[in-house]
C-alpha cells in the first residue's frame, strides 16, 4: 500500500463532494492510503500568482515543508492545485537562488524547504503506484457501451518541461485509464483546447465562448459525457452548461463527470453513494449505459 | 520627437523591469515569430488579446499601454503559447510578472481584489460554508484539517503582500 498527503485544495471541499467522495473510495479500494494533513492552505494557483508569484511560490513551497516533515509525497485530485505544488517543487528544487530566497521568507514560520518529496496528480498515482493491470482486474462493471470524450484540461499538461506528467502535445494517460475501464475513449474535435475556466470572472463572455466550443465539438463526436480531471474543467462545462444554454438559447445536456466517480462506478460503488446531486447536469445516461 | 537612442532607451527600460523580475527573464528572447498567438486559444476568438502583441509592447517599451490595457488580463493562462516558444520565452510567466506590476501600480481588477481578500482572510480562495462543512458527515466524509490561515498570512506579510493590499485601496 503507498501513502500520500493528500492536498484537498479550497474547490473540493467548498462544492464538490461528488469529487472527493468517489476519490477516496476508489483509491481506497485500489490500496492508495490518504493521510489529510493539519495546516495546509490555498495552494497559490494562478489567480495567486497573477497577484505575486513570489508569495505564491513561498505559498506554495510553504505546503510542500508539511509534506516534507510528514516524510510524505503529496497527492493533489485538483489540477490547479497540482500545477502550482508540482510546478514549484520543480523550480524551486532547480534554483538553489531561488531556493535560498523562498526559505528566507519560509523562516518567518520556521519552515524551510527541503526538496526531498513529490508532488503528484492522482491519475499519475494510478498508472504508477496501482497499474492499469491492476484497475482492469478490479473493476466488475462493464462500461463497454460508452463513448467518453476524455478531457486532460491545461494545467495537468503544461508547463511540461516542469510538470512532468504526459507529452503536452499528445497525452494519453486519460485515454488510457478510460479504455481499461472497458470504456471508448472517443476522438474530438481540439480535443487539447482550454475550457476557459479561468477566464471566468474577468471575461465570463470570452470564457463562455470556449465552454461552447468543448460542448459542440464533443457532442458532435458522439460522446456520451466529457471525462475531467479537474474542478475547475468541471464547473466550466457543468454549471457553464446551464450558462451556455441560457445565453446562446444553445442546449446540451453533456454529463461531465469526473475520472474517479467514472472509476468508481466501474469498480461497482453504488450511484446513491456517490453525492451525484452535486452535478448540475444529470448523469443517470450514464448510469444506465453501465451494466 | 524622440530621437532613435531615446525610443530604444524607453523600449529597454520597461523590458529590462520586467526582465529582472520573476517570471519576466525570458522576455527578451522573443523575435516576433508568432507561434504563441497561432496557439492561443483566446486570440482565436476575440482581437482584444494576442501574446506577440504584448510582448511587442512590451519590448517598444509601452508601459502604461500595457500596464494600463485589458490585454494582460485576457489571458487564460493555458501555457499553449510557452510550451511552444521556439525562443523558450516563458510568456504565460511573462504574463503574470506584466499582472504583477500592473497590482502593484493600483491597476486592479474587481476580481483580483476579492482573491486577495480570500486569501489573507480565509487562506483560501473559495470559502467552505458551515452548511457545507457539516454535510461532510452526512456523506462519510473526514472533518476538514484546519488550515494554515495564521503562518499564510505570516508569509505574505514577509513578502510585502499586506502593502500591496493597502496600496489598492
Amino acid at each position: 500500500m503507498s501513502s500520500y498527503a493528500l492536498f484537498l485544495g479550497c474547490t473540493i471541499p467548498a462544492r464538490q463532494p461528488n469529487y472527493e467522495l468517489s476519490a477516496r473510495k476508489a483509491l481506497a479500494r485500489l490500496g492508495i492510503e490518504l493521510i489529510d494533513l493539519p495546516n495546509m492552505t490555498c495552494c497559490a494557483p494562478p489567480p495567486v500568482q497573477s497577484i505575486d508569484l513570489e508569495a505564491s511560490l513561498s505559498v506554495a513551497a510553504y505546503n510542500i515543508c508539511l509534506a516534507e516533515e510528514a516524510d510524505l509525497n503529496l497527492i493533489t485530485l485538483c489540477t490547479g492545485c497540482f500545477e502550482s505544488l508540482a510546478m514549484a517543487n520543480a523550480v524551486l528544487k532547480a534554483d538553489k537562488h531561488l531556493k535560498t530566497k523562498i526559505n528566507n521568507v519560509l523562516s518567518h514560520v520556521g519552515k524551510e524547504f527541503e526538496g526531498s518529496k513529490e508532488v503528484k496528480h492522482y491519475l499519475q498515482v494510478l498508472v504508477e503506484d496501482v497499474g492499469l493491470e491492476q484497475i482492469k482486474k478490479t473493476v466488475s462493471k462493464s462500461l463497454s457501451n460508452l463513448k467518453v470524450a476524455a478531457f486532460y484540461g491545461c494545467h495537468a499538461l503544461r508547463p511540461s518541461e516542469l510538470l512532468r506528467f504526459d507529452d503536452p502535445e499528445r497525452p494519453r494517460i486519460l485515454d488510457d485509464l478510460i479504455k481499461v475501464l472497458g470504456a471508448d475513449s472517443i476522438d474530438y474535435r481540439n480535443k487539447l483546447k482550454c475550457c476557459g475556466g479561468l477566464l471566468r470572472g474577468y471575461s465570463d463572455d470570452l470564457a463562455l465562448d470556449l465552454t461552447r466550443e468543448k460542448l459542440s465539438n464533443t457532442s458532435e463526436a458522439g460522446a456520451d459525457c466529457i471525462v475531467t480531471l479537474c474542478p475547475f474543467c468541471f464547473i466550466a462545462l457543468d454549471i457553464g452548461q446551464l450558462q451556455v444554454r441560457s445565453k446562446f438559447n444553445d442546449v446540451y445536456e453533456m454529463p461531465i463527470v469526473h475520472y474517479s466517480e467514472l472509476l468508481s462506478l466501474a469498480l461497482g460503488t453504488a450511484p446513491k453513494e456517490l453525492a451525484l446531486e452535486a452535478h448540475k447536469i444529470k448523469i443517470d445516461k450514464i448510469i444506465s449505459k453501465i451494466t | 520627437m524622440k530621437t532613435l537612442k531615446e525610443e530604444r532607451n524607453i523600449g529597454l527600460a520597461f523590458s529590462n523591469e520586467v526582465a529582472s523580475r520573476l517570471g519576466g527573464e525570458t522576455v527578451t528572447s522573443c523575435y516576433q515569430c508568432g507561434t504563441c498567438a497561432s496557439s492561443c486559444p483566446v486570440a482565436k476568438i476575440t482581437p482584444l488579446f494576442n501574446p506577440r502583441e504584448v510582448i511587442k509592447l512590451v519590448l517598444l517599451g509601452e508601459r502604461e499601454e500595457v500596464l494600463s490595457g485589458d490585454a494582460i488580463w485576457l489571458c487564460c493562462s493555458c501555457y499553449n503559447c510557452q510550451e511552444r516558444c521556439p525562443q523558450k520565452v516563458e510568456i504565460a510567466d511573462v504574463i503574470y510578472t506584466l499582472r504583477n506590476i500592473a497590482l502593484m501600480e493600483g491597476y486592479v481588477p474587481d476580481i483580483y481584489s476579492d482573491f486577495a481578500s480570500a486569501l489573507i482572510n480565509h487562506g483560501r480562495l473559495a470559502k467552505v460554508s458551515m452548511f457545507v462543512e457539516k454535510k461532510r458527515s452526512v456523506y462519510g466524509l473526514p472533518l476538514l484539517t484546519a488550515t494554515g490561515v495564521e503562518p499564510l498570512r505570516k508569509i505574505l506579510s514577509a513578502i510585502g503582500f499586506k502593502e500591496l493590499q493597502q496600496k489598492k485601496e
